[in-house]
């Protein structure tokens, strides 16, 4: 054992030599005679504030540059080494700032977005369209049914209130029905349920040439997967504005 | 780890007796099962059928004999009434025409062939000629049984149809007179375009090819029986109506539009007579019009979705359809005036029935155990009408509809999402040698040619 610890240590004296050997042969290196100092490079910063407008508005840009003989803003022209100014764009623009000095030109940029005039008031049909994805509620069947549930009849009340407020709206009821069993089977069935729907609405004063019925069975899914939650989604009659 | 042997060797001690249980189950269940189509119960004729040989040199010979070859094998190998001796067994040498046959290396074990087709194929210029042979080589003094050449375009398309109507001989001769189908034609629904739209292709899957260009959704083709027109079902400027579409002129031909969610229009076997679903008069009812479109009657009247009615194809004088009209759908009998309505299925959820060639039975889909925590299999059955017996054909999951028997009545062509999307599959009449023909897309509704 002892003699072993001996190698040991004479291994790592020896290689401690060799590497102080090795430090030993390295010079230094004379430092390089220092550079004459260049000529300071410009700086330059824009910004507009706000930076969103909107049309006939004013926004103010702001500027500052350091180290610069010639700054000019394009479209604006030649302007001061820092300052502001109040702009009204006509439409969104980006605005570039350049500083040149001699020590370089640098640039900044700012854009100022200008919205467009908000959209002229909505017409009479347009909101007439709107209280129809409000009010009118689709109708929810049972698996392989097409009569109308009694839990669906809040639904129903409510859109026969909605059709008595606007007599004159055109629509159309889908019927639609989950994946399982066959296409042509779930078509009929779609249709029954449209036609379900359609009766209901009439009896309960729709005029029945406002009212268009149309199957689609299982082939306009609203919902994918195979579970009852999304086939119940599908089990339905959909209702679709002005057609 | 000596712990565990224990319950692996009981694991497959049970293994071992539920597959002995399941051997003594099937063949009790299997008393049920009905042989049908013609051939299908008798021994298999056991068939040699060595590759065709080159008859020239021509650079084409390679492309069209593997075509032509494939075409062959798999014609008859489909046809299911030969036994086919595997290619191993063959004698060493080239069989190219009737000098190249040395009876006993056929005739005698291992091939133990009873009969041999052979031949050659050649191009020349832009014609390709075969010669074809059908031999029974355990007759030595008169082995002909068939010989036959065919001339036609040097092209794949042209090698195939070639196969096929030799194949087709060949089954015509060995499979008691009836014509083969390797020359029929299958229409169908696929979504590969992006749209619902009417396809074909040829019996065995090869030549898939776009029909309609609608752009809308077209469901349920149905071919006539002389293969000139297909009906079909498509949405069409806001309504399911009955549209034609002539495959001798390829566009649509005027057809009246009835009003209502028209669908599932049928052909009578003479082809004058449509059988339609039609909610025009607020319900969906089945109707029978000329097949011009004229002369609409309507031959149901109960409330619930009547739909998918078919012709007897034997009789012309007999519909199957699919009532809602006690709930969950069934399938039901009538004479083609309504009259005299049988209820076919009482249980479960049953759809999409068709009859075979031969008018004795249906083929139709069935959930048979519909219902809470039953395992919602849809698979096909067959029922023979005279005494309501049926058969299973398909058990290997997924949801198995829209079967059509072919016209040799050996076959049957249906949709199954078994693969994990709808497509579509063959199988002989009894419900062996399933194989998918498509898969690019979702392909649905087969409806196979009459001839």
């Amino acid at each position: 054992m002892k003699q072993r610890k001996l190698k040991w240590v004479t291994l790592v004296f020896a290689l401690g030599a060799i590497m102080m050997l090795g430090a030993c042969k390295k010079k230094p290196a004379p430092p390089p005679p220092p550079p004459p100092p260049p000529p300071a490079a410009p700086t330059a910063s824009l910004t507009a504030n706000p930076n969103t407008i909107d049309k006939g508005q004013s926004t103010t840009l702001t500027w500052e540059t350091t180290n610069a003989t010639d700054t000019s803003i394009d479209t604006v022209g030649a302007v001061q080494p820092s300052g502001s100014q109040s702009i009204s764009p006509a439409q969104s623009t980006t605005y570039t700032l350049t500083a040149k000095g001699p020590g370089g030109t640098q640039t900044a940029t700012a854009r100022v977005t200008v919205n467009a005039p908000p959209p002229p008031p909505p017409q009479a049909n347009a909101t007439e369209e709107e209280l129809f994805s409000q009010n009118v509620k689709d109708v929810y069947f049972d698996y392989d049914k097409s009569d109308i549930r009694p839990d669906q009849q809040t639904s129903l009340q409510a859109d026969l209130q909605f059709f008595s407020q606007h007599p004159s709206v055109n629509f159309s009821v889908e019927g639609h029905c989950d994946e399982r069993g066959s296409t042509e089977y779930n078509l009929a069935l779609g249709d029954s349920r449209a036609n379900a729907v359609r009766n209901a609405l009439v009896q309960g004063g729709v005029t029945a040439d406002h009212v268009k019925t149309i199957s689609y069975g299982k082939e306009k899914p609203f919902c994918s997967e195979s579970n009852e939650a999304c086939w119940q989604q599908n089990r339905r009659g959909h209702f679709v504005y002005g057609k | 780890m000596r712990g565990n042997v224990g319950p692996f060797i009981s694991r497959k001690k049970l293994h071992t007796a539920l597959i002995f249980a399941l051997c003594v189950v099937i063949p009790v269940g299997a008393q049920d099962w009905i042989r049908t189509g013609t051939g299908l119960g008798v021994e298999k004729i056991r068939l040699a059928v060595p590759d065709f040989n080159p008859s020239a040199q021509d650079p084409k010979n390679t492309e069209l004999l593997k075509a032509f070859n494939e075409t062959l094998w798999n014609d008859l190998e489909n046809a299911g009434i030969f036994d086919m001796v595997s290619k191993s067994f063959y004698p060493l040498g080239p069989v190219g025409t009737p000098a190249d046959v040395k009876f006993e290396g056929w005739s005698a074990p291992p091939p133990n062939a009873a009969m041999l087709a052979f031949g050659n194929l050649g191009a020349s210029g832009n014609g390709m000629t075969v010669q074809g042979w059908l031999y029974d080589v355990k007759n030595v003094t008169s082995p002909q049984v068939l010989g036959k050449q065919y001339q036609d375009a040097a092209t794949n398309d042209a090698a195939r149809l070639t196969a096929h109507k030799f194949a087709d001989e060949i089954i015509f001769r060995l499979g008691g007179g009836i014509q083969g189908i390797a020359e029929t034609k299958v229409y169908f629904v696929s979504s590969r375009s992006g749209h619902k739209e009417i396809w074909a292709m040829d019996y065995d899957g090869a030549n898939q090819h776009q029909i309609t260009h609608l752009a809308s959704i077209s469901l349920s083709p149905r071919v006539s029986p002389d293969g000139s027109r297909i009906a079909f079902s498509s949405l069409n400027k806001g309504a399911w109506e009955i549209l034609m579409y002539s495959l001798e002129l390829n566009r649509l031909v005027t057809f009246p539009r009835f009003g209502g969610t028209n669908l599932s229009p049928s052909w009578s076997p003479d082809g004058t007579k449509l059988a339609l679903s039609s909610s025009r008069s607020g319900d969906p009812e089945l109707y029978i019009a000329d097949s011009s479109g004229t002369n609409l009657k309507r031959i149901t009247s109960f409330k619930g979705p009547d739909v998918s009615p078919v012709f007897n194809r034997k009789t012309g004088t007999q519909i199957a359809w699919v009532s809602g009209r006690t709930g969950l759908p069934e399938i039901y009998t009538a004479e083609a005036d309504g009259t005299n309505v049988q209820q076919i299925t009482n249980q479960g959820y049953a759809v999409s029935p068709t009859w075979s060639p031969n008018g004795q039975f249906l083929v139709f889909s069935w959930m048979r155990h519909y219902g809470p925590g039953a395992p919602g299999a849809q698979d096909i059955y067959i029922m023979d009408i005279a005494s309501k017996q049926w058969v299973q054909l398909t058990h290997d999951g997924g949801r198995n509809d829209f079967p059509c028997w072919s016209p040799d009545g050996r076959h049957i062509i249906f949709q199954s999402s078994r693969s994990g999307s709808e497509q579509i599959w063959t199988m002989l009449a009894d419900g062996t040698g399933q194989k998918q023909l498509t898969s690019a897309g979702k392909n649905t509704q087969p409806n196979w040619s009459w001839k």
